[in-house]
């Protein structure tokens, strides 16, 4: 892949309310036509971020570059953002046509040009025709498209949105997910997507910054973090994960459960406790006394595509997932291979994550 | 005019105002599309009948009746010229009223148009200090906002006679204001018993008519809207110019018909606070009712009144079926 300049720059930004830190020491750079999704649980600053780059916010400590040009004080109307919000905010007292020129009629656009764009930001969407619609009439999936249309009509360098989807079906949202993603090809405008929704994210995004706290933890492709997540969080949050504390041995050799296992991770140095992560997916269930571990099968869940069951060695539960069901009770081995074994520095405990558990 | 309680471009002006108001309900019809009708309007519906109607019925009986009981126009013709039943009667006697020099009387039509007046700035003075009132009150980064609805609250708790009575001790020749000025050794003023005491004592009682419906409409406007307009490149002015005040002008058609409609019919206000000359059309009615003991003329001066009222209560209702702009109060 060529290397695309930076387009937007976060450095050390850092917000507080009323005393309460909501983001810290935020560092974060957004290349021109990526995909970025801001990914975290509610409260992680994800939106604030994206409140600061819209320029609703004002970072307390920090800048925000555009382009290389130092945007921290310039107001909402003078940036070249676009913003899809959570709910739309459509203007109720405008029509869909209205709605979707008003930025171009607030840059005095002639006439025949504002008409032309719209008319042709309506197919984009799919709404060739609703013009003269109120926007109260429209479908939520409906108002979602206006409110997309209305953003880019202004052919926006970047598009900021706001969990779009947030309030669409589960069939709606997959098929927006994909026509944004098309769109955003198409078009080659940088999209910033805010989500809490890890699915979400690891389909459309070029890439992810995962945060929490106010913190952000992590940055990479969806790959990256799916399969090398850089904490028992991180890991948590995407997908679903066994975390079983152990030790690292030596380079290449990881202990838990009981058992040495062979690893591809190194430079933890010796006996040193670790994360352990393995995939529910990577956990292999072999004939009894065969495979690393032996354990009992706890429950059984059919969930579609795999069983979900939890086998207990009686030192850990793993959730293993697998197109063959072993019924409950049966004893079954556990076989893992060393490139699935992800080691992961341990998460230092803190009253935040109690916080989170009991959620 | 035969007296100059208001200037000869009065009537233009109101005009013009009314085609300002006609303008702004058809932008908030345009503006606010979808406005229902609801079931829960039919309990006030029955009210309306009980209370207002069947009134309204014996106030149209007296109107168009004489001390008699027969039927006549002479209480309207009463309200054009208010020498019509001395003329009547002098030409009744065989007199000609002209050589006599009594000319029409042009009081009652006088202080109709004088009220209309009145309230037509009352209401003009209340929406350009309202307006901002409630744009400061709404505004949520405005820590004081809350503050504020208190503090415009609080003296409504009191009666308006009371208020206007208190405005009488700060006003008066010998009132505070007065007392403060020459203590601080500049000359005393003439502040009462004018036309401009009755508008301030109108405007100070009727301002919170104007603000909270106002402050209403601003206040349940999700603040998201504003974010989306700068967002697309609108300046905060043009911002309020495009979203903020058209989503408000249910509040402000609200606000301007129940400051007006009590203003035009403003009574007790302009006895305490103005002189000889400013008697407004409430204090006709009730003059022509208690001192004049005629129910008759009086009941026509109510009916004249009523259909301005009517009027622009079905532009209310129709603007704002709901109510929702005076829902606080």
């Amino acid at each position: 892949m060529e290397e695309r300049p930076q387009l937007i720059k976060l450095e050390d930004v850092s917000k507080e309310y009323d005393g309460t830190v909501v983001l810290s020491d935020i560092n974060l750079y957004i290349r021109k036509n990526e995909f970025v999704t801001l990914l975290g649980p509610s409260g992680c600053g994800k939106t604030t971020t994206l409140r600061i780059i819209g320029g609703f916010e004002r970072a307390t400590t920090g800048r925000v570059l555009f382009d290389g040009e130092d945007i921290t004080d310039l107001p909402p109307y003078k940036r070249r953002v676009n913003t899809v919000f959570q709910k739309y905010a459509l203007f109720p007292h405008l029509n869909v046509f209205e709605n979707i020129a008003f930025g171009l009629k607030v840059a005095k656009r002639p006439k025949d040009e504002i008409k032309a764009r719209v008319e042709k930001m309506l197919s984009l969407v799919n709404l060739k025709g609703y013009g003269k619609r109120s926007v109260e009439s429209l479908s939520g999936g409906q108002q979602q498209r206006i409110a997309i249309a209305r953003a880019l009509v202004n052919e926006p360098e970047v598009l900021l949105l706001d969990e779009p989807l947030g309030a669409l079906d589960l069939k709606l949202r997959q098929e927006m997910q994909l026509e944004l993603k098309r769109m955003q090809q198409r078009l080659g405008i940088t999209f910033i997507f805010v989500t809490h929704d890890q699915e979400e994210a690891l389909t459309m995004s070029d890439i992810i910054v995962v945060m929490r706290g106010g913190y952000i933890q992590q940055i990479g492709t969806p790959k990256d973090v799916y399969d090398e997540p850089k904490s028992a969080f991180v890991a948590n949050f995407i997908g679903e994960s066994n975390i079983i504390r152990g030790t690292m041995v030596k380079d290449f050799l990881v202990n838990f459960c009981g058992a040495n296992f062979p690893c591809v991770d190194k430079g933890f140095g010796e006996d040193v406790p670790v994360d352990v992560l393995i995939r529910p997916e990577d956990v292999q269930l072999v004939e009894e006394g065969q495979g690393m571990l032996k354990g009992t099968v706890r429950s059984v869940l059919f969930k579609g595509v795999h069983y979900e069951m939890i086998i207990d060695t009686g030192e850990f539960s793993f959730k293993v997932h697998s197109t063959a069901m072993q019924p409950e009770g049966a004893a079954v081995g556990l076989s893992i291979i060393p490139f699935n074994i992800h080691i992961m520095r341990p998460m230092q405990v803190d009253a935040f994550e109690e916080e989170e558990a009991e959620e | 005019m035969s007296n100059m309680r208001f200037p000869p471009w009065a009537i233009w002006a109101m005009l013009a105002g009314l085609a300002g108001f006609a303008a702004m309900i058809a932008a908030s019809v345009r503006h606010n599309r979808g406005v229902r009708r609801s079931l829960f309007a039919y309990p006030y519906g029955l009210w309306m009948v009980v209370f207002t109607i069947i009134p309204l019925l014996l106030i149209g009986y007296y109107a168009f009746t004489n001390k008699a009981g027969q039927f006549t126009l002479d209480n309207f013709k009463t309200f054009w010229d208010s020498n019509y039943e001395m003329n009547k009667q002098l030409i009744e006697l065989g007199m000609d009223p002209q050589t006599l020099g009594s000319a029409r009387g042009t009081v009652n039509v006088d202080t109709l148009v004088y009220s209309l007046w009145m309230a037509f700035l009352c209401t003009a003075i209340c929406l350009f200090v309202g307006y901002p009132a409630a744009l400061f009150m709404a505004d949520r980064e405005f820590k004081l906002g809350s503050t504020l609805v208190i503090l415009f609250i609080i003296p409504m708790w009191m009666n308006f006679l009371l208020r206007t009575i208190a405005w009488m001790s700060l006003l008066e020749d010998n009132g505070l204001i007065n007392t403060i000025l020459s203590a601080i050794g500049l000359p005393r003023m003439q502040l009462m018993y004018n036309s401009q005491a009755v508008l301030l004592g109108m405007v100070y009682n009727y301002l919170p008519f104007m603000v909270f419906p106002i402050y209403n409409a601003l206040a349940k406007q999700d603040g998201k809207l504003s974010e989306a307009a700068m967002d697309l490149g609108a300046s905060p002015m043009l911002t309020f110019w495009r979203v903020t005040m058209p989503l408000s002008l249910p509040g402000v058609i609200s606000g301007i018909t129940m400051v007006f409609m009590p203003s035009v019919t403003t009574f007790f206000i302009p006895r305490v606070l103005g002189g000889g000359n400013t008697e407004m059309f409430g204090d006709l009615i009730e003059r022509t009712f208690l001192s004049a003991d005629n129910w008759n003329v009086g009941s026509a001066l109510s009916l004249i009144m009523m259909i301005l009222i009517l009027m622009s209560l079905t532009l209310l209702r129709k603007v704002d079926p709901e109510g929702e702009g005076g829902s606080t109060i």
